[in-house]
């Protein structure tokens, strides 16, 4: 079997005005929607209590609202959580009363209301931890973002790094546009899915850097815009078959992980999608646009073929 | 030029056999078992508990899989739920006959069916984390400016006690948040103070400002000592909750440092989060009172008369009953310290106080008042008191040192010290975090990350094999492999596993892949150049390697990235994240290219490789090649 029968370079660079328009428009959407609507975070970062209850039978979510609401409490979410049976209470901090009381005030009324309810998981999150975790969480991208760049710049050449990171923020910040306009839940295992995809779609310009980079050496009468083509090209059928594999993954995730896993997974997905476009049409682009020469790349003081080279053919 | 040296072979067998060998334990399952623990400090658990243990099941007629001393406990193991509980009563009844007062916490607990000689080679299941068993987890957070003021508030006392010692005059003597002001009239007395701080606490440093006609001595604590106090009020509320936790019979808790001011509990298998917190934050209290020495409590002692009005029978930990007073000399709150020593001339174990300054003028009043007579340190937890050491008072005891000593071993004295110091919490804690997960959801977890990665595998492994043939089986058993190693390593670091763990391996295997893939297409596009199928396989790998390693690299980058600022669930992501890195390395170009040599390597005369069909752009029939 072989999916890819492509003849000819497919000149992807003559498009890139159009690659970028699109994913600027999308970019500045995201942007758009992470100010307007903001991240819904989870209780990790905002601090409160969440309390999972099973019952025996579907529950009905307006009586459970309204039980909850008798006790005082003013700004209650309640929703359902995986089935129709389980139900998912939040409650805000409260200043005088303990996570303790508030979870066994609340589940002593539901059990008043239906005996047979039964109390999953609760979890409280004092709200110094959640200031902490947005810290901790910045400081992880900017040490991913640095750390990458850095990588690059040595493996290839700064432009390429600056390109890759560019590309593949852009991705992260279409995520949490994506977490913002549909209003899904942010937690903790979303950023830590986030700051994967950042890692894994970066892998992949990186693979599309190793082409140009032989393709530079191999064929020395291109120019850089028919290099890169053929680059993209030649790494089509490498970059399908290797996401669709992540991405069987990660829909396993998504079907059997059930409801712990579906945002991360669903994370996962948007980064895969946006992660295979960005970093090798927009990547490229960028790197093209910084001016990428022959010159960067094979450097002239080496000799073709030394085995010893660190910078010698990798490619796909 | 595809073959691999007998060495590497050697390696790769190896490799495989250790990390079958390590993985194995996590198939077994977990077996009902009891096991026994300390609830005391003073209590060690030893061979001798576990012969009392082997004994008592012995006469209850239970015949346990074995019974094993492990650290601190003894665990013993059973076939079904039903002779577990059998065996528990029969364990409880040995060895705690005064349910009120155990001295061991006798618990159900689930311990591998794995065998003996798994476990003799170190060879333990993964330990699952509290999302994948169900229980309660707690961050607390100490007060460390509660402790630092505390500590600066018995300061002054101690300063008032020694200035007015040696004579010397001062204006008033007040803490200032965490410093200790000292008003003097003149530059010699100032002198003169700070010469005595100096000398007789190491601990504080003195500045000298002039004001006006009068000098201000600033006395503060030194940033080592500091650091030495905030170190020492965290490991005595650990200690204080690790007593405490002894209670609620919990068979595996944990109780960690997180940072320099957190402490982490987590309680598998614990359901009811209330009684656990009352539990936790309770405060026990410490109390000094004088032993009653009439004629009617020394009947009572010996239990021939009734306990005269106004004292109470407490009994003493080796369990004579001592008649105590009920009026209350000092509490808990006046003791600052207490620590195991010896004395420096009998060469005897001691146990040294440390009172402050309130608590010191009051106790030479009463040590002048009452020589030869003895007093009582009770210790009152639950509501129930336990009168720790009650010594015989030799001579007028001032400046707030005491020394405890007599027939005591080192042991005990360790013992005494510790129950003294675990009395009371250094400095206040507050939960900053908590949660509960049912045993349901536990067990669905497991279930569901279970199934996530099995058909996650399953649907690349059908995939791979359909479209790249016999390269596709070698990428899966390749696969299979990366998926041995990393449970095998998880199981040798016995990390955590955790439902954001099992997330990162399937992610793991999804981008493991990725090395392959890049492989087979190489080789592919060797093969469509025409290049010889030998030469082609030697290529595709070695092309394919740098390209890997600077994916990889990057990809762990991002790893180290939430390994390093990430807390809780994004650790136990990153951990397994970074570890599937770098065993898809090794099993995805150095295994999967070992399985190639064995196949393809001796072959001279290879005509053709199964990697599937080699479409090439020339003649689209004619050369493509299916297997």
């Amino acid at each position: 079997m072989e999916f890819f029968r492509i003849r000819k370079d497919i000149p992807f660079m003559k498009h890139a005005l159009v690659f970028n328009a699109i994913s600027f428009i999308t970019f500045a959407l995201a942007v758009f929607f992470l100010l307007t609507r903001g991240l819904h975070l989870s209780v990790e970062f905002t601090g409160g209590t969440v309390m999972e209850v099973a019952y025996s039978q579907p529950a009905e979510l307006a009586k459970v609202r309204d039980t909850v609401a008798a006790l005082g409490y003013p700004d209650v979410q309640v929703q359902n959580f995986g089935t129709s049976r389980d139900v998912m209470i939040r409650l805000p901090v409260q200043k005088g009363v303990t996570s303790a009381q508030q979870s066994e005030q609340v589940l002593g009324a539901l059990k008043a209301a239906d005996p047979a309810v039964t109390l999953r998981r609760t979890e409280f999150v004092g709200p110094q931890v959640g200031e902490e975790l947005v810290h901790g969480g910045l400081m992880a991208l900017a040490m991913v973002v640095v750390g990458i760049v850095i990588y690059l710049a040595f493996r290839f050449e700064w432009k390429f790094g600056v390109a890759a990171i560019i590309a593949n923020l852009h991705d992260v910040v279409i995520i949490l546009g994506f977490f913002a306009f549909f209003q899904w839940e942010f937690s903790l295992s979303v950023l830590a899915g986030v700051l994967a995809v950042l890692g894994y779609s970066v892998n992949e310009s990186v693979v599309i850097f190793d082409r140009i980079r032989e393709a530079f050496r191999k064929y020395r009468k291109m120019t850089t815009h028919e290099v890169i083509d053929h680059a993209i090209t030649s790494t089509m059928s490498r970059t399908i078959i290797t996401h669709a594999s992540t991405e069987a993954m990660v829909l396993s995730m998504f079907f059997f992980g059930g409801p712990s896993l579906h945002y991360f997974a669903l994370a996962l997905t948007i980064g895969i999608l946006f992660g295979i476009y960005s970093s090798v049409f927009v990547a490229a682009a960028i790197a093209m646009w910084l001016g990428v020469k022959r010159e960067d790349l094979v450097k002239p003081a080496k000799k073709e073929g030394d085995p010893n080279d660190p910078h010698a053919g990798a490619a796909v | 030029m595809n073959r691999y040296p007998v060495w590497k072979y050697a390696i790769l067998v190896i490799v495989l056999l250790v990390g079958a060998l390590y993985t194995l334990p996590n198939f077994f399952g977990e077996a009902p078992a009891v096991q026994v623990s300390s609830a005391k400090a003073t209590i060690k658990v030893d061979t001798a508990v576990q012969q009392r243990v082997e004994e008592a099941l012995k006469a209850a007629g239970v015949t346990p899989d074995f019974v094993a001393l492990e650290g601190n406990s003894v665990r013993a193991r059973f076939d079904t739920p039903d002779t577990q509980l059998k065996a528990k009563d029969a364990i409880q009844k040995a060895l705690v006959p005064d349910a009120n007062d155990p001295s061991y916490i006798v618990a159900l607990n689930l311990v591998s069916r794995s065998p003996l000689w798994l476990k003799a080679l170190h060879a333990n299941p993964m330990y699952l984390g509290l999302d994948l068993r169900g229980g309660v987890h707690f961050m607390l957070q100490v007060d460390m400016q509660a402790a630092l003021t505390k500590k600066a508030e018995s300061y002054a006392g101690d300063i008032r006690t020694a200035l007015r010692d040696k004579n010397i005059r001062h204006g008033g003597i007040s803490r200032d948040g965490q410093s200790i002001d000292i008003k003097v009239r003149d530059e010699a007395t100032a002198t003169a103070a700070r010469n005595l701080i100096a000398d007789q606490f190491a601990d504080l440093q003195v500045t000298t400002t002039p004001e006006g006609t009068e000098f201000k001595l600033r006395a503060s604590i030194k940033p080592e000592a500091t650091r030495r106090v905030q170190e020492q009020a965290l490991k005595q509320n650990m200690v204080t909750l690790h007593n405490r936790i002894n209670e609620l019979g919990v068979a595996e808790p944990v109780i960690q440092q997180q940072g320099l001011d957190r402490i982490v509990v987590q309680l598998p298998g614990v359901q009811d989060t209330a009684k656990a917190k009352d539990i936790l934050g309770r405060t026990a209290t410490l109390e000094v009172r004088m032993v009653d020495e009439g004629t009617e409590a020394r009947s009572a002692e010996t239990g021939r008369g009734p306990v005269p009005f106004g004292s109470e029978r407490y009994l003493e930990r080796n369990g004579q009953p001592v008649i105590v007073k009920k009026q209350v000399i000092l509490t808990g709150e006046n003791l600052t310290d207490a620590q195991p020593g010896f004395d420096g001339q009998t060469q005897e174990p001691t146990v040294n106080l440390t009172l402050d300054a309130k608590g010191s003028r009051i106790f030479k009043d009463i040590t002048r008042e009452n020589v030869g007579k003895r007093m009582a340190i009770v210790l009152f937890e639950k509501g129930k008191g336990e009168v720790v050491t009650a010594p015989v008072i030799r001579s007028e005891i001032g400046g707030g040192r005491v020394q405890i000593s007599g027939r005591m071993t080192t042991a005990e004295a360790n013992d005494t010290a510790l129950l003294l110091r675990a009395g009371s919490l250094a400095a206040p804690m507050e939960i900053i975090e908590e949660y509960t997960i049912g045993p349901s959801l536990g067990a669905d977890n497991i279930e569901r990350g279970i199934h996530s990665v099995v058909w996650g595998m399953v649907a690349i492994a059908v995939f791979m094999c359909i479209y790249y043939a016999l390269f596709g089986i070698f990428s899966t058993v390749s696969l299979a492999v990366n998926v041995l190693l990393l449970l095998a390593i998880l199981s040798m670091l016995q990390a955590t596993l955790t439902l954001p763990g099992i997330a990162a391996m399937a992610l793991a295997l999804g981008v493991a892949i990725d090395s392959n893939v890049l492989i087979n297409e190489r080789i592919r596009e060797e093969l469509r150049e025409g290049v010889s199928p030998q030469a082609a396989i030697h290529a595709g790998y070695e092309r394919a390697w740098a390209t890997i390693l600077d994916s990889n690299v990057t990809t762990l980058i991002a790893g180290l990235a939430l390994l390093a600022f990430g807390s809780g669930p994004v650790r136990g992501f990153a951990v397994v994240h970074c570890i599937g890195i770098l065993t898809s390395m090794f099993s995805a170009v150095f295994f999967s290219r070992g399985l190639v040599n064995l196949w393809y390597g001796r072959k001279k005369k290879l005509k053709s490789v199964a990697i599937g069909q080699v479409w090439k752009p020339e003649s689209d029939s004619a050369v493509a090649k299916t297997n």
